[in-house]
């Protein structure tokens, strides 16, 4: 691993006033979204200032989501792999299943305190597109949900359970219609019902306060992994490795060990059919900074700035950005980025569930994809926390496919 | 509240709006898509745009990605990129129409990110070295003016402001700081070409931006036919016609999305209804 970070007097001090990491974040939207961008911002603040605002988002992730979610050693992926001790973050476990409840909560918690009455979002895979749909039944708010034609091909039965959580799901016919054009439609939704609308965005992008209020609600997982990793084994783990297509995930592992300099981090982003094909997702490895949906950052695009679609297996990694505070952590060289392919990435989804017993999501199978690199270079003493952000069954119609089984 | 008058320089636009003031005028301002549908019809449809009634000029850049935009605009983006548009061919384009015309502003509106690829700093060089008097970039609100706004007036380049219907007294100030050319305000919550505008709330709308600033204010986003327009024209210094007219660009096209011959002609006589003159 070959981090060599540019010397920062924190990685955890982002972003500034103005919502920026260094260079990448902002606020790009239109002046109808400005004020609600402002008091978003400015609830927001107020929120994380009170406790009785933790304390109520604490009681839920307890009671409802099921936190804190395993630290679990997996004997049998260290013991094939031959190197690093192995340690999966089992947010797979969640209600919903998957990590993006953690940030759904946050969001709609803030959203009951703006007085907000209706729901939307923008989902690719579906699971965030279930975890708002759930909070809003929680919640008993109206919620509807923006998908791409293609991703509700692809994620039947996630769209199938955002309808019996009562939310409506709207395809999204434009453009790539996938993740990137659910949320220019989710966008569009929100400026034309700006009074009563609360957007859940799903992932640590969109305009600031966005990346870093979801980063907040995701640092659960990073958090519990410290105390969880002291208790098993006495220190903290060596290494870090998330899956990256927004970086929700990922943020919400790293952040907490950002200023630790003996943490090494690895996020995996989504290299499609191969980075050197045009069909992939690796937006920091073969995309240039960009301005698309409230915020500067990697975006897949053309040499005259037109975004382009991405290609991955994985419905939740297909997205041609990624989230500013990533961007800059690529800049500043703190986090190392590599990326799978779908090929490696079904392996690893294989390999995963016959050795553990645990069918991870396509998503994560990308990280353990990396695992799979990595962790036999490394001695027996390395310790390697991989998240596995989300559980599989709702991949195994697309897995199927691939491998060639009819079901 | 303070008052905004701010005038960093005399543009085709400032001389445009005193035209029409002084003719106790409402300008037209007409928004097409550059190269929509294709290069060849665009630069016909472009040239007659001010015979048949256009005061003011917009032009749309196309981007992949345009988040304010209906499906009516979102549409004629996408022609033109099938078509080839670019950035660059733009530019193009208004050189050539700024050849034959000298005195119709010409504003080009569209999304940053194109501008950015583009490089910021040549594009507001090569913009107003074509002829381009001013620009309107959506997702550029005053918070990040450092970004073009600022660059564009000393440029010589007026950056026109949305100001919408949550832009709120607190917040006027912010947007009417680097305002310049005119203001557009923006008369429904909403993309365009989705909702009508209702006359009595713009009106108001008008009448207390007035209280602030001294700059021409254009209605627009939701104008869609002629007695809309006379009916705001009153008020406003110019409407803007979008969505409306890109529909009868739609309408030209055949089976194959193919320009029919006497698609130029119809959307000219079209806004020959529109003009205000």
């Amino acid at each position: 691993m070959k981090n060599e970070p540019k010397p920062q007097n924190s990685y955890r001090s982002g972003p500034d006033e103005s919502g920026h990491f260094g260079l990448y974040g902002g606020r790009f939207v239109a002046e109808t979204l400005m004020p609600l961008v402002l008091a978003v911002e400015e609830a927001y603040a107020k929120a994380k200032a009170d406790p009785a605002f933790q304390t109520e988002l604490d009681y839920y992730l307890k009671h409802y989501v099921g936190r804190p979610s395993p630290l679990y050693y997996a004997p049998r992926l260290t013991e094939k792999l031959g190197g690093a001790k192995i340690y999966m973050k089992r947010d797979e476990l969640n209600h919903t299943g998957a990590h993006k409840i953690n940030h759904c909560m946050g969001q709609i918690l803030l959203a009951k305190r703006m007085g907000k009455t209706r729901i939307i979002a923008e989902t690719g895979a579906g699971q965030h597109g279930v975890a708002t749909a759930t909070v809003a039944a929680l919640f008993n708010l109206p919620c509807t949900v923006y998908m791409g034609e293609l991703d509700i091909e692809r994620q039947k039965p996630n769209v199938f359970r955002m309808k019996l959580l009562g939310a409506e799901v709207k395809p999204v016919t434009s453009g790539s219609r996938s993740l990137k054009d659910a949320m220019n439609e989710a966008l569009r939704d929100w400026v034309s019902h700006v009074e009563d609308t609360f957007y859940i965005i799903g992932t640590v992008g969109g305009p600031h306060p966005y990346p870093m209020m979801v980063r907040d609600f995701q640092a659960v997982m990073g958090r519990e992994v410290r105390s969880q990793i002291m208790e098993a084994e006495g220190r903290l783990p060596d290494s870090l490795v998330a899956c990256v297509g927004g970086g929700s995930n990922a943020m919400g592992l790293f952040y907490e060990f950002l200023n630790e300099p003996s943490v090494k981090m690895v996020a995996v982003e989504a290299a499609g059919h191969g980075v050197n094909t045009g069909m992939h997702a690796a937006a920091l490895a073969g995309g240039k900074a960009g301005v698309l949906h409230g915020m500067r950052s990697y975006f897949l695009q053309s040499e005259d700035g037109q975004i382009q679609e991405a290609h991955s297996i994985s419905a939740g990694l297909d997205y041609p950005g990624v989230g500013p505070e990533h961007a800059w952590l690529h800049d500043t060289q703190r986090v190392e980025y590599a990326a799978a392919t779908d090929d490696e990435a079904i392996a690893a989804f294989q390999m995963c569930s016959r050795l553990e017993g645990i069918i991870p999501a396509l998503e994560p199978s990308h990280a353990l994809a990396h695992v799979q690199k990595l962790a036999p270079t490394l001695p027996k003493d390395h310790l390697m926390v991989v998240n596995i952000c989300g559980r599989g069954d709702k991949d195994i119609f697309t897995v199927a496919e691939k491998l060639g089984v009819t079901l | 509240m303070s008052h905004f008058s701010s005038e960093p320089f005399t543009s085709r636009l400032t001389t445009r709006f005193a035209a029409l003031k002084a003719a106790k005028r409402c300008g037209l301002v007409t928004f097409v898509t550059a190269g929509d549908p294709d290069a060849a019809t665009f630069a016909a449809l472009l040239a007659g745009l001010p015979r048949a009634g256009a005061d003011i000029i917009e032009l749309g850049m196309p981007f992949s990605d345009p988040m304010a935009d209906g499906p009516t605009i979102q549409a004629a983006g996408l022609r033109a990129l099938n078509a080839g548009m670019t950035l660059a061919k733009i530019l193009d384009l208004v050189h050539d129409f700024r050849a034959q015309d000298q005195a119709t502003p010409l504003v080009l509106m569209g999304y940053f990110n194109p501008i950015y690829a583009y490089g910021a700093e040549r594009f507001l060089k090569d913009a107003k070295a074509a002829g381009t008097d001013g620009l309107i970039v959506v997702d550029l609100p005053p918070e990040e003016d450092s970004e073009l706004c600022l660059p564009a007036l000393r440029e010589g380049l007026n950056f026109i402001r949305l100001v919408t219907p949550t832009t709120d007294a607190k917040r006027l100030p912010t947007v009417l700081n680097n305002a310049s050319g005119f203001l557009y305000y923006v008369s429904v919550t909403g993309i365009t070409g989705n909702k009508q505008a209702s006359a009595a709330p713009v009106r108001e709308a008008i009448e207390r931006l007035r209280q602030s600033t001294d700059l021409p204010i254009a209605v627009g986003f939701g104008i869609t036919t002629p007695e809309q327009a006379r009916a705001l024209s009153s008020h406003a210094d110019a409407v803007v016609v979008g969505s409306a007219i890109v529909n009868r660009i739609a309408a030209g096209l055949d089976a194959n999305g193919k320009a029919k011959p006497e698609l130029v002609n119809d959307v000219l006589n079209f806004v020959r209804t529109l003009a205000l003159r």
